[in-house]
């Protein structure tokens, strides 16, 4: 076998060639050349299914999904349950965010909270957000909105914290010292030192809540039955209707698809500057 | 304004308990049906889990955990080393793995119920399509990270595949493989927990949400209860095994605490 380095140069940097084509032709070939196993894939599902390999009683040819799933994006009930889940998922964010950060400066300042708390935030963190689910289903009313968020908005909040408190804890102390010792006052401290300092931290916890909330809020709609993608995809299993169950997961995946690569976007930019990228980089 | 260190160990013991008195006093004063007195959930807690209903639900629990989790470990390391050895797979292979791992894991519970039904194997086989992900990624990463002086060496001195392999790729990997490992762990009981809300016939997902729709309320906080020091302890298993197995490599790098 060759040096894999080499290949992994060439794989990496859009072949221009000596043909000197334009770079976007060179760069769509790129984007397109890594689809391939893709491809394979789909047609190897494809051929399995159609021969009865598998049963297309649970996998249905992929083209039969990916038709049912063109047809489904021109209805409404499609879009609809989009809407419900995103407002779902942002919506537990955003209540996450509104606790976590206030909640994980003051911890991250304060060692007196921070070593007041952190019995409690060690035991209550690793408690699986979906054992709450029958709470849920109690105190709420089944299938509502309110429900999930409340479990999105639970379950998103310890990464974030945790993000949050060590932000804050591993800020420079000479940055720190520097602060005082110009005067600057609190605020200006706050502003200009702390959370330029955090911001990294935080952009990474965002990251990993959004994907929690948004695993939250299709499991509450999975199993307390709240309008969004979950139940869709629960009708459809309910209804025998498998390629109409697996438009909707493939709908949930790009979902979650773009949501990362949102969030990965603004890591990157809030992590630009930071020392960590150019040792860590992820 | 330096607070003696004492104040802090004092803070760290008296909150807890004022917390849990507040909770005590509260529970018992108010007289809410979701939160029951909590000596009582207690006492469920000693009555059920101590350890009357642990063969029947607990054990069948744990059992679907570790044996998704295993698979998923074994899967994700030994396709990982492939994708990762060759990169020609890996650009292949990538936007494939990025997807499938996006899909929010719950929206995979139906799929695996109509095609597996609602048996043990239906939940070991989801808990480990899930967890696979992250270990996977995770060595993939490891493995194309290697440093290509220690391969080089090792192909300098002869080494065979196998024994590289194992001694000096799995070994420079194994940190990420571990992190990748630990991010699973939560997932591994989130998907317990779903997979026996949804037709099962025993495990603790199972025992809380039939104690809820009973109103057994005590009981089903005591299974909740459970779920958390399940969580706790499984997080502290995976700390000890971790610090075992990367002694080495907490000691070689100054920066890693």
């Amino acid at each position: 076998m060759a040096d894999p380095h080499v290949i992994d140069k060439r794989a990496t940097v859009p072949a221009g060639g000596p043909g000197r084509l334009p770079r976007w032709v060179a760069l769509v070939r790129h984007q397109i050349g890594g689809l391939g196993g893709a491809l394979v894939i789909v047609v190897a599902l494809e051929l399995l299914t159609r021969f009865e390999v598998l049963p297309s009683r649970y996998l249905p040819p992929p083209t039969v999904v990916i038709e049912r799933l063109v047809r489904l994006l021109g209805e409404a009930v499609a879009w609809q349950a989009i809407g419900l889940t995103l407002l779902g998922w942002f919506l537990g964010l955003l209540i996450a965010t509104a606790v976590a950060v206030p909640a994980g400066l003051l911890l991250g300042t304060s060692e007196l909270a921070y070593r007041a708390t952190r019995s409690i935030v060690e035991f209550l963190r690793p408690i699986p957000s979906v054992a709450l689910i029958p709470v849920v289903f109690l105190v709420f009313r089944p299938g509502s909105l309110e429900g999930t968020v409340f479990l999105a908005a639970f379950a998103a909040t310890w990464p974030l914290l945790v993000q949050v408190i060590y932000g804050v804890r591993a800020l420079n102390p000479v940055q720190m010292a520097t602060a005082r010792s110009f005067q600057i006052g609190r605020m200006a401290t706050f502003l200009r030192v702390m959370l330029p300092g955090a911001t990294p931290y935080i952009a990474t916890g965002l990251r990993i809540s959004s994907t929690v909330a948004l695993i939250l809020v299709v499991t509450g709609q999975i199993i307390m039955g709240a309008p969004g993608i979950g139940l869709e995809i629960n009708r459809a299993r309910e209804g025998s209707d498998v390629a109409l169950m697996y438009a909707y997961v493939i709908i949930a995946g790009v979902l979650g698809l773009l949501l990362n690569t949102l969030f990965a976007r603004l890591e990157r930019r809030a992590l630009h500057w930071h020392p960590s990228q150019r040792t860590v980089a992820r | 304004m330096r607070l003696k260190n004492s104040v802090y160990v004092a803070a760290e013991v008296v909150t807890p308990v004022l917390v849990l008195l507040v909770i005590l006093w509260f529970t018992n004063a108010g007289s809410s049906f979701f939160l029951p007195p909590l000596q009582d959930v207690f006492v469920a807690f000693a009555d059920n889990w101590l350890f009357a209903l642990v063969p029947t639900q607990l054990v069948p629990s744990l059992f679907r955990l570790f044996s998704g989790y295993l698979i998923a470990v074994v899967l994700g390391v030994g396709i990982g080393i492939l994708i990762g050895k060759s990169p020609r797979i890996r650009r292949q292979a990538s936007p494939v793995i990025e997807f499938v791992r996006a899909i929010p894991p719950p929206a995979l519970l139906p799929f695996t119920l109509i095609a597996f039904g609602t048996g043990d194997e239906a939940k070991i086989i989801l808990i480990a399509l899930v967890c696979v992900w992250p270990i996977l990624l995770n060595t993939v990463d490891g493995i194309t990270g290697v440093d290509t002086t220690l391969r080089e060496t090792g192909q300098s001195y002869r080494i065979a595949r196998w024994d590289t392999l194992v001694h000096v790729d799995l070994r420079a990997a194994s940190p990420q493989i571990f992190a990748g490992m630990r991010a699973a762990l939560p997932l591994a009981l989130i998907i317990m927990v779903i997979s026996e809300m949804v037709g099962a016939t025993n495990g603790v997902g199972f025992f809380i949400v039939q104690a809820q729709r009973t109103f057994a309320i005590p009981q089903m906080w005591s299974g909740i209860i459970l779920l958390g020091i399940l969580g706790y302890v499984l997080n502290l298993l995976f700390t000890l095994v971790e610090r075992r197995a990367l002694a080495w490599h907490r000691g070689s790098r100054a920066d890693a605490v």
